[in-house]
């Protein structure tokens, strides 16, 4: 198989992001260390988004509530792990945990049957209905964490130590590094599957041509749905290691600017591009980083960039650097 | 803002003279200093660099981050503290919900944090921390005190109301646990409520004696200016948050002869608080707000503890601190087991001098005052 | 509880869905005849806010302010409209989400620039201060009935302007046919500047005399931003009629849930456990009633016939 350019560009974009915490290391600036972890979380968000947008064209604008749910899954697990006290659903209780693996387990699974009910409802409308009811549901659990009594309300809730992973040490921030990274691969392996199956084909020509997917018998939103879980899912789990890089969970990750933030990774990265996600996470909190060590009016000029990149750059650093997808 | 700061910073420790007796501190001061909260940590980062610039203490090196009052920016700020800028002290959260993202992992990692506003209950009791000192109050002293000044002033029934958040709900129990009377309505608002129109006709319509309220920061200012505004003759009470100098001309003179409860005001009658008002009068030509006396306070502490211990030595400097040996602007300051103050709180009334409004103190509401979460604490 | 407690929780109903109309109005109109999604419109409300309140400060007079808030809107709308969004028409909805999301960081950063971090607060003219009484004893703000009244006048004025004038022919036919319009050698340029222009001063004039009960600051348009939105999709985008109706159900809701839902709650709870729960479900449940109304009507309530 020849390496076509994309190919080079998304090789050389995972080993960048894997080589800032170890260059980071040997400067001994552990801080980059923290960076490239958000990096990689944020970009496996996106990659969750660019599922259902990139592929599906399904604008969502309320990838937030699993970003946050997922969230919230880790911090009411280790709260209940630490405090020893079980949760209770009234007839059946369920045990706290601070292992990872079952952690990501159950923000999958919780987040995955939130988008099963969003989506279902969400798939019905198209265009700018879709971009609004996304946005209201995802405000809908905003509200409900905000105000709710139960784990901090507006206040948040703490993961007083990072939660466990099997045989290694979470706390070191270059083994948290790898563990996100290594997922982040995961996924991105897993997006690949998915774009090139038959569903994917499917889910793709779905966006392109509804008429002609209908008359191939294939029910187009039964797959669209399909694909909104599955992109909620990996939202959720990015949002459980959000969750412990952080210890903290609140409110502000269903938030509405989140949602945005989401789609202005993929854009800045490029739109169903494979490594546009992580192209756009990388550029974003480098972005932030230095020009808010700058100037405290980063926010101003991250406006000026967005909106250069979408009047004069379509395609994003992707495109940029590969050139167009030849995939549509 | 930034920039300038930090240029004020190094004029000041090149300004001062005297020889550093140990280890240099170096303290990170994540503070609110955008949005709607923004009042709050610019006297609170005023407060704090007086008394640094008072005290000629050119040990102690400040690092001063805005958060935007939001809690996951202040811990990427927190983490970039310890981690790149390696701080030895935390200081400076004016929010709880943020000091609870903040200080649990902080006080973990060796970090000290002195808390120069926010006491989340959840900080006072079982989760009390040795490296966790409250130099302000528990969030439900000054409401506690305002629910004992309700009994005095002989209300029987009064309407409570407070956002719908930790802090809040605190409050509020706070409130009812020194408040003997009759509670007509509890209503809980939502946080960062501009409009209090609903809340307005319920208290027209409840018949109270009086209302109690705790909405921080600009809400309380809305809050206020539209109580005025529809002319109920309810008279209200509240904590010095919602009449703190910095937000006074805002409210505008409907706050005119409204009670409230403080630890501090600025006529108290001590030595160091009488040197505090003057100069900070001096340097920022404003009167300084109990968030300013508050930051003071704490760098004060910070600066007693750096002259009987080196920070290298973790243990000796928490003692140093424990023993608060310092001159507060609030007269008797003393750490209880928690690390929390025992301190008295005031009762203050809304005036206006020379066309400033401003609050005087009339009374005491509690003395000698200990949180209600000591007990829980395992700490002695 | 009693008739006047309940006819004031009405009335502060109205007034919230009034400003929520006059902020949904100028959305539904630009998305109607141009296609075009716009979240900045919330930072327009905000440049009307504090336009007002420069002003105002200057001259001391609100109703100046007032003035200012109208042109200032109008003519943030209209720059903006030929500089930016005049190149987003074709572009789809994503394209246009992301550029007026930018939009709203350089507004909201731009404004902190200029006029700091701190709010500033306006004053109620002195004409429109004071309570009038209401029949059952209760008494209602006179601003706030200002506020009703000139939703109703807006709403009366866009009607006109919309079935009667030559600007609203054009305008109905921009939304039927945009290809028609051009044949008809209208300038379709300038019609599209205009009506950005028109429902940026709309947002202006929200902004300003809102901004007179609460407090003039950075962001203060996000919240009501979104609230038009869940307005506007309720309604069905695009159509004025379904802004307006939109508009009032959600202030009602809004307003009479978060009165009513803690009390329904306390007759079976703890006061203070159903004040809390109470207001917990309130704040979601406009979300709630938009989630059920597009269960039902994908289109919102009076969808437009594309």
């Amino acid at each position: 198989m020849t390496m076509n350019r994309e190919t080079i560009v998304n090789i050389s974009l995972a080993l960048l992001l894997l080589a800032i915490p170890l260059i980071a290391l040997q400067l001994n600036s552990p801080f980059y260390v923290t960076l490239a972890t958000r990096m990689a979380i944020l970009a496996l968000a996106a990659v969750g988004l660019n599922l259902a947008l990139g592929l599906g064209g399904m604008v969502s604008f309320g990838h937030a509530a699993y970003f946050g749910v997922g969230g919230y899954v880790a911090g009411i697990l280790a709260h209940h792990a630490f405090s020893g006290l079980p949760l209770d659903f009234g007839l059946f209780q369920v045990p706290g945990t601070n292992m990872m693996p079952i952690i990501w387990v159950v923000a999958i699974l919780v987040s995955g049957l939130l988008a099963l009910f969003i989506g279902a409802i969400s798939i019905r409308t198209s265009g700018v209905y879709f971009i609004m009811i996304t946005l209201a549901f995802a405000q809908m659990t905003y509200y409900f964490a905000n105000s709710w009594p139960a784990y901090g309300g507006e206040d948040g809730l703490s993961i007083f130590v990072r939660n466990q992973f099997p045989g290694v040490n979470t706390l070191r921030p270059l083994t948290y590094f790898f563990i996100c990274y290594a997922i982040l691969l995961a996924a991105l392996v897993l997006f690949a599957a998915i774009r090139d199956s038959r569903f994917g084909a499917a889910l793709q020509a779905a966006r392109q041509n509804e008429v002609r997917v209908a008359t191939v018998g294939i029910n187009a939103n039964r797959i669209r749905l399909a694909a909104f879980v599955i992109s909620g899912m990996i939202t959720g789990l990015a949002g459980a290691l959000y969750a412990d890089l952080n210890r903290f969970v609140s409110p502000s990750m269903l938030s509405w600017h989140m949602s945005g933030e989401f789609i202005v990774l993929i854009i800045l990265g490029g739109v169903a591009r494979l490594y546009g996600p992580v192209a756009g996470a990388m550029l974003f909190v480098m972005f932030e980083f230095l020009l808010g060590g700058m100037t405290d009016r980063w926010q101003f000029f991250l406006g000026l960039v967005l909106l250069g990149v979408v009047l004069l750059a379509r395609g994003g650093l992707v495109g940029w650097l590969a050139g167009r997808a030849r995939h549509g | 803002m930034k920039k300038l700061l930090t240029a004020g910073i190094v004029g000041l420790s090149m300004s001062v003279s005297g020889l550093a007796l140990a280890d240099d501190i170096k303290v990170g001061m994540i503070t609110t200093l955008s949005g709607g909260g923004a009042g709050l940590g610019i006297d609170a980062r005023d407060g704090f660099l007086l008394a640094l610039q008072m005290a000629g203490a050119d040990n102690i090196e400040v690092v001063v981050e805005d958060d935007g009052q939001r809690p996951e920016l202040a811990v990427q700020i927190a983490d970039r503290m310890i981690q790149n800028d390696q701080v030895n002290i935390l200081t400076g959260i004016i929010f709880s919900n943020l000091a609870m993202a903040v200080v649990p992992s902080a006080v973990q990692q060796d970090i000290i944090y002195l808390s120069n506003n926010a006491g989340p209950s959840a900080l006072a009791g079982a989760q009390c921390h040795e490296n966790y000192f409250n130099v302000a109050w528990q969030n439900d002293n000054l409401h506690e005190a305002a629910g004992s000044y309700a009994n005095e002033a002989g209300y029987e029934n009064v309407f409570i109301m407070a956002p719908n958040y930790p802090a809040g709900t605190d409050a509020l129990t706070g409130f009812k646990r020194f408040f003997d009377g009759n509670v007509v309505n509890e209503i809980y608002t939502q946080v960062g409520q501009s409009d209090y129109a609903n809340e307005i006709s319920q208290i027209r319509d409840s018949g109270a004696d009086a209302v109690f309220f705790f909405l921080p920061g600009g809400m309380g200012i809305s809050f206020m200016r539209q109580y005025d505004q529809s002319e109920i003759d309810v008279p209200v009470i509240g904590p010095g948050f919602s009449f703190s100098q910095d937000i006074l001309a805002a409210v505008g003179p409907g706050a005119l002869g409204v009670i409230n409860t403080s630890q501090w005001n600025k006529d108290l009658d001590n030595e160091a608080n009488v040197a505090f008002v003057a100069a900070f009068q001096e340097e920022y030509g404003r009167l300084p707000s109990l968030y300013a006396s508050q930051a003071f306070d704490t760098a004060n502490l910070i600066i007693s503890a750096a002259a009987k211990a080196d920070i290298a030595d973790l243990e000796a400097f928490r003692a140093a601190l424990k023993e608060a040996d310092f001159d507060s602007t609030r007269g008797d300051f003393r750490f209880g087991n928690n690390n929390h103050p025992i301190q008295t709180i005031y009762v203050r009334e809304v005036v206006e001098e020379d066309g400033v409004l401003t609050n005087r103190i009339i009374g005491t509401a509690l003395e000698d005052h200990q949180d209600a979460y000591a007990a829980d604490c395992s700490m002695e | 509880m009693s008739i006047a407690l309940l006819l004031e929780q009405i009335l502060n109903g109205l007034q919230l869905g009034v400003m929520l109309f006059l902020m949904a109005a100028g959305l539904t109109l630009i998305f109607g005849v141009m296609g075009l999604i716009n979240l900045a419109h919330g930072s327009l409300y905000m440049v009307g806010a504090f336009a007002c309140a420069t002003v105002a400060a200057w001259t001391g007079s609100f109703w100046l302010g007032l003035v200012a808030s109208l042109v200032a809107a109008a003519a943030a709308g209209a720059i903006v409209e030929m500089t930016v969004i005049r190149r987003l028409y074709d572009r789809d909805h994503l394209d246009q989400v992301l550029a007026t999301f930018a939009l709203i960081l350089i507004f909201s950063e731009g404004t902190r620039w200029v006029f700091g971090s701190l709010p500033l607060y306006l004053n109620i003219p002195d004409l429109l201060r004071g309570t009038i009484p209401l029949p059952g004893g209760g008494r209602y703000q006179i601003y706030r009935i200002a506020i009703i009244a000139v939703g109703v006048a807006v709403a009366v004025g866009l009607w006109l302007l919309i079935a009667r004038t030559r600007l609203g022919m054009r305008i109905r036919a921009g939304e039927s046919d945009r290809e028609m319009i051009a044949a008809l050698g209208i300038d379709i340029r300038t019609l599209y500047t205009v009506v950005f222009a028109i429902g940026a001063a709309l947002a202006g004039l929200a902004g300003a005399m809102v901004g007179a009960l609460q407090s003039v600051q950075v962001g203060m348009g996000e919240p009501v931003l979104i609230l038009a939105f869940v307005v506007i999709v309720i309604g069905g985008i695009g159509s004025i009629k379904g802004a307006l109706v939109g508009a009032v159900l959600v202030g009602l809701i809004d307003t009479m849930g978060r009165f009513l839902l803690p009390r329904a709650f306390s007759v079976f709870m703890d006061p203070s456990e159903a004040s809390l729960i109470g207001s917990a479900i309130a704040s979601m449940l406009i979300y709630m009633f938009m989630a059920l109304v597009l269960a039902f009507r994908p289109r919102g309530l009076f969808a437009t016939a594309k």
